[in-house]
C-alpha cells in the first residue's frame, strides 16, 4: 500500500494550480481552527478535503471564500489576495455552497437561481439565461417547483437549489461545503454523479465532505484534514484505500477495519 | 362635524397619510436591508422641500457645497482605503463622482433658478439630494455594517442630530413653503379638492407601485430582497452589503426629498421639522411590525388620517394621539411573541 | 507617591475631598456648573446600566426626568390640590414619592409592552413616550403651558435650608454617590449576574432559569427612577421648571453623554456628564463666531462626535483612559470568598433506574424539511446514553426538543412524568435539567466563576433591593463557594478569576459543564463537550461524568468522538436523516452495518 502522508507529496499533475493556499491560519478570537495548511488544486481538477468533524474543514473553506479573516497567502489564478471582498472573488470566478445553504427562504426558487447571475447581469452577460435551463436539466425538480418559495423545499431541493445557485454564476471553482449533510443515500449518490459531470466540463472542484468513500471515488486529489491541520494528502483513490484514513478520521476503533474493508 | 368638514379632513389626512406611507416604505426598506433605523429619513424631506422652496425664491441653496464637500471626503476616504491597488476604475469612479458635485455647483451657481419650469426645479433639487443618501451610508455607516444593532441605531441617531444643525446652518430658521404645482381646484360633491392633494396622492401611488415592480421585476429589486432575506447568502453571489446599503439610501433620499417637495406647497417646514414627520413614518413601520410593507403603508395611512381628525377635536393633543396609536400594536405584539434571543 | 495615590481606594478618597471641597474654593458659576453635571450623571448613571450593560437603549429619560420635576411641582405649587392629594400639603418630599410612583408606573408599562419583542421597539417606544410628554407638559394650563412654572420652595434637610446652589450641591452630589454605590453592588450580585448577561447571553441565561424580561425590567425601572429622581432634585435646584429641558433632544443629550463617557462604566456616565456639558459651553460660545449667525451648531459637533466615537473608540473615553493607565493600576477582579460559607442545600436525585427523560415519537418540521422523524428515547437516572448520528442527522435538532428550546410539530417530551409542552426553556430548568452548548455560550468579560455562579441563579433568592445593599452577602457567598467547588470539581480550579474568554476552547467546554452542576440538576444535557479537548482532559472529564453517574445522574450527551463515546457510556442512539437507526450498547452499536454505512456514507 502506498504512503501518502509525508509532506514531500504534494499535488502535481497536469493543468497550472488554479488555487494554491500557503501557511493558511484563521482563528476565532484566541483559538486557532486552522494552523497552517497549505493546499493546491489544479485548474479541472476535482480536489476533495476530507476529515472529522470539528477539524476546520468549514473554517478553511469560509477563509477561502473571505467570509473569514485569515493570516497566511492565499493565491487564485495566479493573482494573490490580501483581506479580498467576497464580491471581488466572486466576480473573479470563486464560488461557495455553504454547509448552511443560505437560500433567500421567502423567495421563489427561480428568483433564487436568478440571483445566483446578479454578478453576471451586472457585468452585462446575457447568456445566464442560457445557464438557467442548463441547470434546469440537470435538476428536473427545480424546474417543476420553480415558482415555489425556496423554504418549502425539502432537503434533498434544497441542496440542488444551492448549487444549482452557484452554477448561475459560472464559477471557474466550485467549492462545496458538505453537499451531502443530511441527504439520503439516493440522492447523494446522484448529486456525486453531478459533480463528476461538471468535472468533465472543466470546472474546477473543491469538496469539503464527510462522506468519505463518495468523495474519494469522484475526487482526483485528496487532503485528509485534522485538527486544523493536513495530516494525509495525495491522489484521492491512493487514499480511498489506505486504512488509516478510515481510522483516523471516522474515528471508529480499529478492530472493526476488517468489517470495513470488507 | 358635518359631512362637509369630514371630506376636508378626510382630504386633509389622506395627503398626509400617503406621505407617511412613503416614508414607512422606505423605512422597512432601509431597514430589512440594512439593519439601520433611518432616523434621518425626515431630514430629506426638509432639506429637499427647503432646496425647492431656495430655488423657486432664485437663491443658491447651499446644498451644492455640501454634496462637494461630502463627496470629496468620501473620495479621500476610498483613495485611502484603496490606497496600496488603486485601480484605473477606481480613480475613473472618483473623478465622476467629484464632476458631478462641481458640475452641480456650476449648474446652481448659474441658473437663474428662479425663472426655471418648476419641473426642472424638482429635477434639480433631486440632482442634489439623492446623491447624498449613498453618501450618508458610505461616510457614516459603511464602517459599521458589522456592529451591533445598537451601535447603528445610535448612530443614526447622531447623523439625525448632525443633520438639523447642518439644516439650521444651510437654510436658517426661517420656515418656507413653495408654489403649488398647479393652481387649479376642482369640487368633489360639497368640498373643493385642492390640486396639490391630487399631485399627492397621484405620484405617491405611482411610486409605490414603481417600487413594487421594480422589487418583484428587476434582478436588482430581486437583489436587494435578497440582502434582506439572507445577507450571507446575497454576499456569496456578489451581491454586496455596500451596494445594498448604498442602493437603498439612495432610494431613501430620492423618496424623501420627493415626498419634500410634494408637501412643501401644503405645509410650512422648518430646518427642524423633519424629526416628527420622520417619526410618523416609523409609527406606520411599527404598525407593520418593521417586516410588512402593506401593513405599514395602510398603518401610515391611518396615522394621516387620525391625525387629521383629532387636530379637528383636540388639536392640543394630537402629536400625543398619533404617537399613543403604536400602543395596542406594542401590546398585541408583546402577546403573541415568545421569543429570546441573542443580539449580537 | 503616585503610586500612593493611583490606588483605587486612595482615588476614591481624594475624589470625596475634592466634592466635599469644591464649593468652599469654586465660584458660584462653577458651582451651578458642577450642580448640572451632578444631575446629568444621576441620569447617564441609569443609562450606562441599561445601555453599557443590558444592551438595551432609551431615548425617553428625559421624559422621567420631567415626570420627575413636574409631580413635584405641581404638589408644591398649587394653591388648592385635589382632595385626594392634600395628605401632600405642598411637601416636596410628598413630591418626590409621588414622581417616582408615577414614574415607575409608566416604566413598568413601557417595559411590559416593549421588553419582549427586538431590541429596537424600546427606543422607538420611549420616543414616542419623550415626545408625547413633551406635548403634554406644553398643553398643561395650571403648570404654565410651554412658559413654566416658578416658585418652587428650597428643599431643606435637618433644619438646613438648601437655597443656594452651594448648598443643594451637597445633596445632589450626595445622592449622585450613593446611586453609584447601589449600581456597583447591584451589578456584583446574584441579579447583576443575570442583568450583565443580558448583553449576548439572553439564550443561556434563560436555560440557567434566569428570568431575562424580568432582569431588562428592573435595569430599565432603575434607569428611570434615577432620571426621575434627578428631575426632582433639579426642579428644587432651579425652583422653576417649563418643558424645555425635558424634550426628546435632550433625551438623546443624556445618551450621547453616556457614549461619549463610555457606557461599559459607572465612572464613564460621571466622565461623560462632565465632558458633554463643558463642550458644549465651550461650543455654544465658540460655534455662532466663527459661523456668524446664531444657533445650535453644536449639534453638529455632537453628532459626528458620535459616529467617530462610535467607528472608532466604540467604548467611549473611559476606555481610552484605562488603557492609559499602567495594567497594574486598573481595576482588578476583587470578588471575595468565604470557604466558611454553608453549602447550599441540594436536590433529591430520582432513584437508579427510573424513567427521567422520555421522547414521546418526536417529530419537528422546518417548511419542508423534516429534521425529526418520529424519535423515541429514554433516560433514566445513573445512566448516559450518547446520541450519535453523522452531520445534519438532526441530533441538534432533537436536543432542543429535548431541553425545550424548540418545540415538536408532533409527539412530546416527558420530564419526571411531566410533559414539556408549553414550557420554556427556563421552566425546565427549574425542574432540574441543565444543559451545555454545542456553540460555547459564556459571558467572555466576566469572571470564570461568575459565569459558572451564574448557573447556580436558581439556587439563590434574594431580590434586587438585598443586592443593592448588599445585604445578600450571606446567600453570595454560598452561591460563590458552590462555583468554586464544582469549578474545582471539573479541574478548573486554578483559573477562579480569569476572564472566561481568555480560557482554551476546550477549558470553555468544561466551564460550561461546571455551571450546568452549579445549578444542581438531575439530568444534563452535553452537546459535544469532548469537542477540542486533549486526551489527559479527555479522560478527566470521562472520570467526571462516570463519578456523575454513580450518584444517580441522568446524562445525554451527543457527541462525535467516538472513542470517547464507546469507552464512556451505557447505551447509545444512532440518527440519520432524522430518525433513529439504531439503539443498543456499545459493543453492539460498532458492528451494526446499517450503521457503519451512515458513517462511511453509501454512494454505492
Amino acid at each position: 500500500m502506498s504512503t501518502a502522508n509525508t509532506s514531500t507529496v504534494t499535488n502535481t499533475g497536469p493543468g497550472k494550480p488554479l488555487l494554491e493556499v500557503k501557511d493558511l491560519r484563521v482563528a476565532y478570537g484566541k483559538v486557532e481552527a486552522v494552523t497552517g495548511i497549505d493546499l493546491t488544486l489544479r485548474e479541472g481538477q476535482l480536489v476533495t478535503v476530507i476529515g472529522p468533524n470539528g477539524a476546520g474543514k468549514t473554517t478553511l473553506l469560509s477563509a477561502i471564500m473571505g467570509l473569514l479573516p485569515s493570516k497566511g497567502e492565499i493565491h487564485f489564478d495566479g493573482e494573490d489576495y490580501v483581506s479580498p471582498e467576497i464580491e471581488t472573488l466572486v466576480g473573479r470566478g470563486l464560488g461557495l455552497v455553504p454547509e448552511k445553504r443560505e437560500l433567500f427562504n421567502t423567495m421563489t426558487v427561480a428568483d433564487n437561481l436568478l440571483l445566483g447571475a446578479f454578478q453576471r447581469y451586472r457585468r452585462g452577460d446575457d447568456s445566464y439565461e442560457q445557464t438557467l435551463s442548463e441547470v434546469y436539466s440537470l435538476f428536473p425538480r427545480l424546474w417543476e417547483r420553480r415558482q415555489q418559495q425556496a423554504g418549502t423545499l425539502s432537503g434533498g431541493e434544497r441542496q440542488m437549489l444551492a448549487i444549482g445557485r452557484a452554477m448561475m454564476g459560472k464559477p471557474r471553482l466550485l467549492m462545496l461545503d458538505e453537499p451531502s449533510l443530511g441527504l439520503a443515500p439516493l440522492i447523494t449518490r446522484e448529486i456525486f454523479r453531478i459533480f463528476a459531470d461538471l468535472r468533465r466540463q472543466g470546472v474546477s472542484i473543491l469538496l469539503v465532505e464527510q462522506n468519505a468513500r463518495a468523495a474519494l471515488k469522484v475526487a482526483d486529489y485528496a487532503y485528509v484534514l485534522e485538527g486544523g491541520q493536513i495530516a494525509m494528502q495525495g491522489p484521492a483513490a491512493e487514499l480511498a484505500n489506505d486504512s488509516r484514513v478510515i481510522e483516523a478520521y471516522l474515528g471508529l476503533a480499529s478492530k472493526h477495519q476488517e468489517l470495513l474493508s470488507s | 362635524m358635518n359631512f362637509q368638514i369630514a371630506l376636508l379632513l378626510g382630504q386633509d389626512g389622506i395627503t398626509n397619510g400617503a406621505i407617511y406611507a412613503l416614508l414607512a416604505l422606505s423605512i422597512l426598506l432601509v431597514f430589512t436591508v440594512t439593519r439601520i433605523l433611518l432616523i434621518p429619513l425626515g431630514e430629506f424631506v426638509t432639506f429637499g422641500a427647503l432646496t425647492m422652496a431656495a430655488i423657486q425664491m432664485g437663491k443658491a441653496p447651499a446644498l451644492e457645497w455640501l454634496l462637494l464637500a461630502l463627496t470629496l471626503i468620501e473620495c479621500g476616504l476610498d483613495a485611502y482605503h484603496f490606497r496600496s491597488n488603486l485601480g484605473s476604475k477606481r480613480i475613473q469612479t472618483m473623478v465622476l463622482k467629484v464632476a458631478y458635485a462641481v458640475v452641480m455647483v456650476v449648474l446652481i451657481q448659474m441658473l437663474p433658478l428662479a425663472e426655471l419650469p418648476m419641473a426642472f426645479q424638482a429635477l434639480l433639487t433631486l440632482a442634489l439630494m439623492v446623491p447624498l443618501g449613498p453618501l450618508m451610508y458610505r461616510l457614516f455607516f459603511q464602517p459599521l455594517a458589522d456592529a451591533p444593532a445598537l451601535v447603528l441605531l445610535i448612530v443614526s441617531i447622531a447623523v439625525h442630530v448632525a443633520m438639523v444643525g447642518v439644516g439650521l446652518l444651510l437654510f436658517g430658521p426661517e420656515g418656507a413653503r413653495t408654489e403649488p404645482f398647479s393652481d387649479t381646484a376642482f369640487r368633489l360633491g360639497p368640498v373643493m379638492m385642492k390640486s396639490q392633494t391630487l399631485w399627492v396622492i397621484l405620484v405617491s401611488i405611482l411610486l409605490i407601485v414603481t417600487l413594487f415592480l421594480t422589487f418583484e421585476r428587476t434582478l436588482y429589486g430581486k437583489a436587494l430582497r435578497a440582502t434582506a432575506v439572507n445577507r450571507t447568502g446575497a454576499r456569496l453571489l456578489g451581491i454586496s452589503p455596500v451596494f445594498a446599503g448604498k442602493a437603498t439610501f439612495g432610494l431613501a433620499a430620492f423618496i424623501g426629498s420627493l415626498s419634500g417637495i410634494l408637501i412643501a406647497p401644503i405645509t410650512t417646514l422648518y430646518f427642524d421639522s423633519g424629526f416628527i414627520i420622520s417619526l410618523k413614518g416609523f409609527v406606520g413601520a411599527i404598525i407593520g411590525g418593521l417586516i410588512s410593507y402593506p401593513l405599514a403603508a395602510v398603518g401610515a395611512v391611518a396615522v394621516g388620517l387620525i391625525e387629521a381628525f383629532s387636530m379637528f377635536w383636540a388639536s392640543t393633543y394630537k402629536e400625543i394621539i398619533v404617537f399613543t396609536l403604536i400602543i395596542p400594536f406594542l401590546i398585541w405584539r408583546s402577546m403573541t411573541s415568545h421569543h429570546v434571543e441573542d443580539e449580537e | 507617591m503616585m503610586n500612593a495615590v493611583m490606588k483605587p481606594k486612595n482615588l476614591m478618597i481624594v475624589g470625596l475631598l475634592a466634592i466635599l471641597l469644591a464649593p468652599l474654593v469654586l465660584p458660584v458659576y462653577q458651582v451651578t456648573l458642577l450642580n448640572y453635571i451632578g444631575l446629568y450623571a444621576l441620569v447617564v448613571l441609569g443609562l450606562v446600566l441599561l445601555t453599557g450593560v443590558g444592551g438595551m437603549t432609551s431615548f425617553g429619560q428625559a421624559a422621567f426626568v420631567g415626570l420627575g420635576a413636574y409631580s413635584t411641582a405641581y404638589l408644591t405649587t398649587t394653591q388648592q390640590l385635589p382632595a385626594w392629594l392634600e395628605w401632600t400639603a405642598g411637601s416636596p418630599w410628598a413630591g418626590l414619592l409621588v414622581g417616582l410612583i408615577l414614574t415607575a408606573a409608566v416604566a413598568l408599562f413601557l417595559g411590559a409592552v416593549t421588553l419582549k419583542l427586538s431590541g429596537h421597539y424600546l427606543p422607538l417606544g420611549t420616543i414616542a413616550w419623550g415626545i408625547s410628554l413633551y406635548y403634554l407638559f406644553g398643553t398643561m394650563t395650571s403648570m404654565g403651558g410651554h412658559t413654566g412654572v416658578s416658585g418652587l420652595p428650597s428643599l431643606s434637610l435637618f433644619g438646613i435650608e438648601l437655597d443656594k446652589g452651594e448648598k443643594i450641591f451637597y445633596l445632589i452630589w450626595a445622592v449622585l454617590v450613593v446611586a453609584i454605590i447601589i449600581t456597583r453592588n447591584l451589578l456584583n450580585s446574584r441579579e447583576g449576574r443575570a442583568i450583565r448577561a443580558l448583553k449576548g447571553g439572553q439564550l443561556m441565561a434563560e436555560a440557567m432559569g434566569v428570568n431575562t424580561f424580568r432582569s431588562k425590567m428592573v435595569i430599565f425601572l432603575i434607569s428611570a427612577l434615577f432620571a426621575a429622581l434627578s428631575g426632582w432634585l433639579y426642579a428644587h435646584t432651579q425652583r422653576f421648571v417649563n418643558p424645555t429641558p425635558f424634550g426628546l433632544s435632550m433625551g438623546i443629550d443624556y445618551l450621547f453623554m453616556a457614549l461619549i463617557g463610555g457606557v461599559s462604566s459607572v465612572w464613564g456616565a460621571l466622565l461623560g456628564a462632565g465632558v458633554l456639558t463643558m463642550l458644549k459651553q465651550w461650543l455654544q460660545d465658540l460655534l455662532p463666531m466663527i459661523l456668524g449667525s446664531d444657533g445650535q451648531y453644536e449639534t453638529i459637533v455632537f453628532g459626528l462626535l458620535i459616529v467617530v466615537m462610535m467607528q472608532r473608540w466604540p467604548g467611549g473615553l473611559m476606555s481610552l483612559l484605562v488603557k492609559l493607565l499602567p495594567a497594574k493600576y486598573r481595576q482588578s477582579h476583587d470578588i471575595k470568598l468565604n470557604d466558611q460559607a454553608a453549602e447550599l442545600p441540594r436536590r433529591e436525585l430520582p432513584n437508579k433506574g427510573d424513567l427521567v427523560l422520555e421522547a414521546c415519537d418526536v417529530t419537528r418540521k422546518f417548511g419542508g424539511l423534516v429534521a425529526n422523524n418520529q424519535m423515541n428515547l429514554q433516560l433514566h437516572a445513573g445512566e448516559i446514553l450518547a446520541l450519535i448520528g453523522p452531520n445534519g442527522a438532526g441530533k441538534s435538532t432533537m436536543f432542543n426538543q429535548l431541553s425545550s428550546v424548540d418545540t415538536p410539530t408532533e409527539g412530546e417530551v416527558k420530564f419526571l412524568g411531566q410533559s414539556l409542552k408549553g414550557k420554556s426553556s427556563r421552566e425546565v430548568a427549574q425542574m432540574g435539567m441543565s444543559r451545555t452548548f454545542q456553540h460555547v455560550k459564556l459571558l467572555g468579560t466576566m469572571t470564570v466563576l461568575e459565569n459558572v455562579a451564574l448557573g447556580a441563579h436558581m439556587r439563590g433568592s434574594k431580590g434586587v433591593i438585598p443586592a443593592a445593599l448588599h445585604l445578600e452577602r450571606e446567600e453570595e457567598q454560598r452561591l460563590l463557594k458552590e462555583a468554586k467547588y464544582q469549578l474545582e470539581r471539573v479541574g478548573l480550579g486554578d483559573y477562579l478569576y480569569e476572564e472566561a474568554g481568555s480560557l482554551a476552547l476546550g477549558q470553555q467546554r468544561i466551564l460550561e459543564i461546571a455551571r450546568a452542576l452549579c445549578a444542581d440538576p438531575c439530568v444534563l444535557l452535553l452537546d459535544e463537550p469532548a469537542a477540542g479537548l486533549r486526551f489527559k482532559e479527555k479522560q478527566a472529564l470521562a472520570e467526571l461524568l462516570t463519578k456523575l453517574r454513580s450518584e444517580g445522574m441522568a446524562i445525554l450527551l451527543v457527541e462525535h468522538d467516538m472513542d470517547f463515546v464507546m469507552g464512556l457510556v451505557d447505551r447509545i442512539v444512532v440518527m440519520e436523516f432524522g430518525e433513529k437507526i439504531a439503539e443498543g450498547l456499545p459493543e453492539e452499536i460498532q458492528t451494526n452495518p446499517a450503521v457503519l454505512e451512515a458513517y462511511l456514507g453509501g454512494a454505492e
